[in-house]
């Protein structure tokens, strides 16, 4: 991250909202109807551009969670959760997504075949609670170290988890249901990638703001400190 | 070999003390039956074999969430966490400790629970109750650890549910699947990796839980 | 054996130590005095390792098995006897001949008697007597003793100045008190905690 960490923010809002426009765009005029789904497809490439980030998000607070406990950086913590927040976020984002899809598609508001969709409700149950465990301590190393102990065992749930919801179907819906993804070619490979570039930029800038605002904080505080 | 040695005397002394203040097993005991009775009059007659056996699971995570919630009242109380931290053993030897500990008042509770389910519902077949043997594994080390956790914060035993569900659902998935499928090998398996998985990851960051 | 420099400590926004330099050599003995809300209890925490600091450093010539730490609670388990909570702590602490230093510990401090008995039913005394005994079960070589004589009664007060005498000059102490003219005789050093 060190390179990218100079890029100024407002450089990055520009380019976050050069490429969701450009990505709307391409999701809503250049590429074709889809043959089984039609139009409620397309919300896929924004699903799924999501749900990757928010993958990422997660695993990224992970990491900075493991520099923090072994190598005690002292930026480790507040980045991990700020990643672990911007996770949650579009975790719920897929949620809602997912759902307006499935309401799309099936009729049903929510559809527990769907294992994409039910992984993120377990991560959101996971995520939620690691603010609830961050709001009852108080800041200190404590806090930093619990916190970052929890974001290393979320990065674990998350294949333990999708493997126990693929055993889990094996159980409930005999039936296996068809990958509904999008078949790659041509446009449609296009409009996925700048989809994705426009979601994981968009997460970027969001996750620079806030860190910048918290850090803000931070400083202001040890300011008021150092006064009194 | 001191290793042991520490981990066997700081789980003795956890089975000394419910030995001697002889609340949490009986409460997990009468909480586990009581719940089946429950299930009972909340459900219809005659479940199906994956009904119950979801019932089965639903009972068994509650109690241990019940014995759970009591593992480190000791500690805590009387603040003796500062002492077994203050220590020069392995900070985990404190979380193996206890989890065996835990680990024996949960076998318990289920020596009695279990023949009591094949009583009301349906029997219990040879890898359900292997499935339950190394569910145990994952719900004692996990929940030891996320006790350990929730002790240090202000919400204390309010958030070890929430910390801890999350973390339980594969193992009622694994449970389940191996009381229920044709082939209940698969699911077996998937418990004793998830064992395996968190067993190190606990044992490898205890460290960090309890010291400052 | 212990240096600090510019220990700082901070609980989310209520700091409770500023910029303490301290260093105490071997076979020091630092008297530490304050009133209450000073920080005495968390300045001590910290030496003993029970506490980081948010700021400064602090450098300890003692690995964590050579420390003994008496705070305001005893660390005792009350549902355990006095013989089961030392033979606990001497396995943890890998005390060598643990049965015979116990026996001759809980003898010092008028134990023996009660040893099979839980300390729930202690009185505030005794129990306080308990947690010298634990704390010198291992022979630390830092001796860091939070307020010990504000719960023990005259006899174990009169074992306590024994003890202290008889290893002042050997052992390195932290000692925080209300009472500094009761440990005057034996302070090397002195550090008054403003609130």
């Amino acid at each position: 991250m060190g390179r990218t960490a100079r890029i100024p923010l407002p450089a990055l809002a520009v380019a976050s909202l050069v490429l969701v426009t450009t990505a709307l765009a391409f999701v809503f005029f250049v590429v074709p109807n889809d043959a089984n789904q039609g139009f409620s497809q397309r919300i896929f490439y924004f699903h799924v551009s999501i749900a990757l980030t928010a993958y990422a998000c997660f695993v990224g607070a992970a990491w900075k969670a493991f520099r923090h406990l072994t190598k005690q950086d002292p930026d480790a913590d507040l980045e991990s959760y700020v990643l672990v927040h911007q996770g949650l976020i579009f975790g719920t984002l897929v949620l809602l997504t997912g759902s307006i899809w499935a309401k799309i598609s099936w009729g049903h508001w929510w559809l527990w075949s769907e294992d994409q969709l039910v992984l993120f409700l377990v991560l959101f149950l996971f995520y939620c609670a690691y603010f609830m465990l961050r709001y009852s301590v108080d800041p200190g190393p404590r806090r930093a170290n619990l916190s970052a102990v929890y974001a290393l065992f979320g990065v674990v749930l998350i294949p333990v988890s999708f493997a126990a919801i693929r055993l889990a179907k094996g159980l409930i819906h005999p039936v296996v249901f068809t990958r509904h993804g999008p078949n790659f070619g041509g446009w449609i490979l296009v409009t996925y990638c700048i989809a994705q570039a426009a979601v994981l930029v968009l997460a970027y800038t969001l996750y620079r703001l806030e860190l910048g605002g918290k850090r803000l904080d931070g400083r202001l505080r040890e300011l008021r400190e150092a006064l009194a | 070999m001191t290793y042991a040695r520490d981990v066997g005397a700081l789980a003795r002394k956890d089975l000394l003390l419910e030995l001697r203040a002889r609340d949490t097993l009986p409460a997990m005991l009468l909480f586990v039956v009581a719940t089946f009775v429950v299930f009972h009059f909340s459900l219809p007659a005659h479940p199906s074999k994956l009904a119950a056996s979801g019932l089965l699971w639903v009972a068994i995570l509650f109690t241990a969430l019940l014995g759970l919630g009591r593992a480190f009242v000791p500690e805590r109380e009387q603040h003796v966490f500062d002492g077994l931290v203050l220590a020069p053993c392995d900070r985990s030897a404190i979380w193996l400790g206890k989890s065996l500990a835990t680990l024996a008042f949960l076998v318990a509770a289920q020596v009695v629970a279990l023949p009591v389910y094949a009583l009301f519902f349906r029997p219990l077949t040879g890898p359900a109750v292997l499935g339950v043997a190394l569910a145990d594994l994952g719900i004692c080390a996990v929940g030891t650890f996320l006790g350990a956790m929730a002790v240090a914060t202000r919400a204390r035993e309010l958030l070890l549910p929430l910390l801890f569900l999350p973390l339980a659902i594969p193992i009622v998935v694994g449970g389940v699947g191996a009381g229920v499928a044709d082939s209940p090998g698969r699911y077996l398996g998937f418990l004793a990796v998830y064992d395996l998985l968190f067993v190190v990851i606990c044992w490898a960051s205890f460290e960090y839980v309890v010291a400052e | 054996m212990l240096t600090a420099r510019r220990l700082g400590k901070r609980y989310g926004e209520k700091r409770v130590l500023r910029r303490i330099d301290l260093e105490v050599p071997r076979g020091g003995f630092l008297v530490v005095t304050g009133p209450n809300g000073a920080g005495k209890t968390t300045l001590l925490r910290i030496c003993a390792g029970l506490a980081q600091p948010t700021e400064g450093t602090i450098e300890r010539g003692v690995s964590r098995g050579q420390i003994g730490f008496l705070g305001h609670d005893p660390l005792v388990y009350r549902e355990l006897t006095a013989l089961e909570n030392l033979e606990l702590y001497g396995r943890l602490y890998r005390v060598p001949e643990c049965r015979e230093r116990i026996g001759m510990l809980l003898e010092r401090f008028g134990l023996w008697e009660v040893r099979h008995e839980r300390v729930a039913s202690y009185s505030r005394g005794m129990t306080q007597r308990l947690a010298l005994c634990r704390v010198l079960l291992h022979g630390p070589e830092l001796l860091v003793l939070d307020e010990p004589y504000s719960a023990l009664d005259e006899a174990g007060a009169e074992l306590l100045d024994a003890q202290l005498a008889e290893l002042r000059g050997e052992r390195t102490f932290l000692l925080a008190t209300h009472d500094p003219a009761h440990v005057e005789p034996l302070a090397s050093g002195r550090l008054a905690l403003v609130a």
